[in-house]
């Protein structure tokens, strides 16, 4: 009886399996990181996607943990089992490119760049992070600025300065400050985000031309404009909280909306945050300039889907990457998330008084792409970033920084 | 009569032929696969670090020459320091305060119950449930540092999880004359043990086998330079925070060891001490203490291979980038899951089961003789 019993369950077992392809036409995996306050904004895409294509069950693979960090590994390893899921968020740029495309598992997406009109819709210097060899390789959802200064306009009149212009005058104003009795002017919080104020830092000081050419390889790591960088941002460190590394980027964000610091320098999901989490109106609750010495420059960074080879419903995949790219589907994504959209001809009505700020900048603006949030530099550098930072904490020395800078570029080939 | 012995024979080897399989695949199938992925260049090249089949290179040793005398490796060196810190304290902690539990609890106080239950509860939670949770305490502006504002003082600055200041501090250069002093003051102690046992053949052996290494410390060692520039590294003050979690974790549990081994001893053993005259604390240093050394021993190999393992706590508590809190497994997880260098990711996870290994193997061997001989 229990014999018969197996194997009935088996029989059954099996004809669920020979059942599975006979429906996979009809399906799409979408595979990210978007889950909590992000997950509102993928589901309005998901629910465009439905009502686009009824027939085609969305499957939606989220892995939490901020900016991917857990996801990325889930990624890696399905990649590495082949089995890529349909298609799958990834930062656009070189965390791509250095790790799917070098790797040959991408498709490339040129002819439905060209075929949508998108090559026309995305401003040039988006295009030239998203190519590497000769194609495209994926498409860009959002974009986030990451060079942008935060304070509280109240606050600064009190204490009667104007926000910094460049590093300098940055420098002067948080002695004043100082003086003043604020004895941590510039609010800083955990490890990443030191990264992040290191990229202003260095973009303030190289310039765009100078940044860009950090990662083509044009100026080297260790060049004396590469250590100018880390004299600076130790300067600028001496600004910031010594407790850094214990807040998280809210809590940062919060001690310069409390007062306790005049400026925190952050990515613009701290819009987000501030209007949406803490209901502050753009402009009076919170105010924003470019970090200092990069008016003029959008360093941005980007979510991005790409096609990786072998999916197994590439049609269905195909038809999602379309929908990404429309004026509908990421004017229907970015209100939400708190971002622009990556085309030029968007709605603006849709967006807050911050955005639509950030969007005309984004028009007129240099582009030029970040290093901590993936968009520079390949997974093999930036994930050793961290320990050149450690380096240059420990001893505060820029030439050790900057000849470690060079060395982990040399490993890895930066700029081949 | 001889056709059912050898049927017998094999049913039972055809029972257990499935878990050997299994963890003759997953386990050291896996550990064989990781040990050549250590000795290749996967991810050098980037074009093959993710590609379909991976096209790689027999490189011998050299990822892991280049963990213990690369430049861009400190990371790795200060993490083994950590990890090495980070686990003598741990267990020391542990026993301390496990011990004193449970000579406590073993006084019979009233609720004896209670407490008992009450120290081995946080054993029962998850190193995740337990990093979250002193995370909260432990930061920079509340929790813990707030205590001292309960009764009036400034409230505590110390960054439990963020501090820079590093205590014990070596140059890594100087490691092989380190190694040699405590290898040679090891075998030094071996030699004493054995000339107390009156074992002359190991005695000789031993002391022999000292001088050796004092010859080798006092000759060569100080010629071995690993590194071409001085590198210091030490104790990380921010691992304060991590120990306090680990050991508020698993002090219960070695309690629980503990007073499983006080129970074992007999009352009788108790009362003849206190006839014979010995104070309360000379039962415990000259009866209970020795008697219980065996669960001491226990008590270090399951926590020792716990912490040098330990992943989820650090992980939890002070995230994956706290380089201040790095351990060798999380460096693991980011070389070869963030990094794609797999190859450098496999060398820290053979250079993590080697240490464990140091600490588990010798033990499962004196176990085995142990069985054997009964």
């Amino acid at each position: 009886m229990k014999r018969l019993g197996s194997f009935v369950l088996a029989a059954a077992f099996a004809s669920l399996l020979a059942a599975a392809p006979a429906r996979a036409q009809e399906k799409l995996e979408i595979f990210s990181w978007w889950a909590g306050d992000e997950g509102p904004a993928l589901k309005a895409l998901i629910d465009l996607y439905a009502k686009q294509n009824p027939s085609i069950e969305v499957i939606n693979s989220t892995v939490t943990g901020g900016s991917g960090v857990n996801a990325r590994a889930v990624l890696k390893t399905r990649m590495l089992g082949g089995d890529p899921p349909d298609s799958f968020q990834v930062h656009a740029g070189q965390e791509l490119i250095g790790t799917y495309v070098a790797a040959n598992r991408m498709e490339d997406l040129t002819s439905l760049f060209k075929s949508e009109g998108w090559t026309k819709q995305f401003p040039p210097g988006l295009i030239s992070l998203l190519s590497a060899k000769g194609g495209i390789w994926s498409v860009p959802v959002n974009i986030h600025r990451s060079n942008v200064m935060w304070y509280v306009p109240e606050n600064l009149k009190k204490w009667g300065v104007t926000p910094p212009k460049t590093w300098d005058e940055f420098l002067a104003t948080c002695q004043t400050l100082k003086g003043k009795g604020v004895q941590n002017p510039l609010a800083l919080g955990e490890n990443w985000t030191g990264i992040h104020l290191w990229e202003s830092v260095a973009l303030g000081v190289l310039g765009p031309e100078g940044w860009s050419g950090l990662w083509k390889g044009t100026l080297k790591m260790d060049d004396p404009k590469a250590e100018k960088v880390w004299e600076t941002f130790g300067k600028v460190l001496d600004c910031a909280n010594p407790d850094a590394s214990g807040l998280s980027w809210q809590q940062a964000t919060d001690r310069m909306l409390k007062g306790d610091a005049a400026f925190n320098i952050m990515g613009d999901w701290a819009a987000g945050y501030m209007a949406t989490t803490l209901k502050l109106t753009p402009g009076e609750g919170f105010a924003w300039a470019p970090s200092p010495g990069t008016g003029g420059t959008f360093m941005m960074l980007s979510d991005s889907f790409g096609l990786p080879k072998g999916a197994k419903h590439r049609e269905a995949a195909l038809k999602w990457l379309r929908l990404l790219g429309s004026k509908d589907g990421q004017d229907a994504f970015n209100p939400l998330k708190g971002s622009i959209a990556a085309r030029l001809d968007s709605d603006l009505t849709k967006y807050n008084a911050y955005l639509q700020s950030a969007a005309k900048d984004w028009k007129s603006n240099k582009v030029v792409g970040s290093l901590a949030h993936g968009a520079v530099a390949p997974e093999s550098f930036s994930s050793q970033f961290g320990t050149v930072m450690e380096i240059y904490l420990a001893g505060k020395s820029p030439k050790a920084a900057a000849s470690a800078a060079r060395a982990i570029a040399d490993q890895v080939g930066l700029g081949k | 009569m001889r056709w059912r012995r050898h049927t017998r024979h094999l049913t039972g080897f055809l029972v257990v032929l499935p878990s050997i399989a299994l963890v003759g695949v997953f386990v050291y199938g896996f550990i064989g696969r990781t040990l050549w992925a250590s000795l290749t260049d996967w991810g050098k090249d980037p074009s093959q670090a993710l590609a379909i089949s991976p096209i790689t290179h027999f490189v011998g040793l050299d990822n892991y020459r280049e963990l213990f005398t690369g430049i861009i490796d400190g990371r790795f060196r200060q993490d083994l320091v950590s990890t090495v810190y980070f686990t003598l304290f741990f267990i020391a902690g542990c026993l301390l305060l496990g011990l004193v539990l449970a000579i406590l609890i073993d006084h019979k106080p009233r609720a004896e119950g209670f407490f008992r239950g009450l120290f081995l509860f946080p054993f029962a939670l998850s190193f995740v449930v337990t990093g979250t949770i002193w995370r909260w305490l432990l930061q920079p502006g509340g929790g813990v540092n707030q205590l001292p504002t309960l009764v009036g003082l400034p409230p505590g600055g110390f960054g439990w999880l963020t501090s820079r200041t590093q205590v014990f501090r070596f140059d890594w250069n100087h490691l092989p004359v380190i190694a040699g002093v405590l290898v040679a003051v090891a075998l030094a102690a071996v030699a004493a043990v054995a000339q107390r046992a009156r074992n002359r053949r190991r005695a000789v052996a031993a002391a022999a086998a000292t001088v050796a290494v004092v010859a080798w410390t006092v000759g060569a060692a100080p010629d071995i330079q690993p590194l071409p520039f001085p590198e210091v590294h030490g104790f990380n003050l921010a691992f304060l925070g991590i120990l306090v979690a680990a050991v508020w974790q698993m002090a219960g549990y070695t309690m629980a060891l503990y007073l499983a081994g006080l129970t074992g001893i007999s009352e009788e053993l108790r009362e003849a001490a206190v006839v014979e005259g010995a104070t309360g604390f000379q039962v415990y240093t000259r009866i209970i203490l020795p008697l219980l050394a065996p669960i001491t021993l226990s008590a270090m190999i399951i926590l020792g291979h716990i912490s040098l393992k330990i992943f989820d706590l650090v992980f939890a508590m002070a995230g994956p980038d706290n380089a201040r809190t790095d351990v060798p497994a999380l460096l693991m997880f980011i070389t070869s899951f963030r990094g794609n260098q797999f190859a450098k990711g496999a060398a820290i996870g053979v250079v993590l089961l080697l240490m464990v290994a140091l600490i588990v193997v010798p033990y499962l061997r004196s176990q085995l003789r142990e069985g054997a001989q009964e």
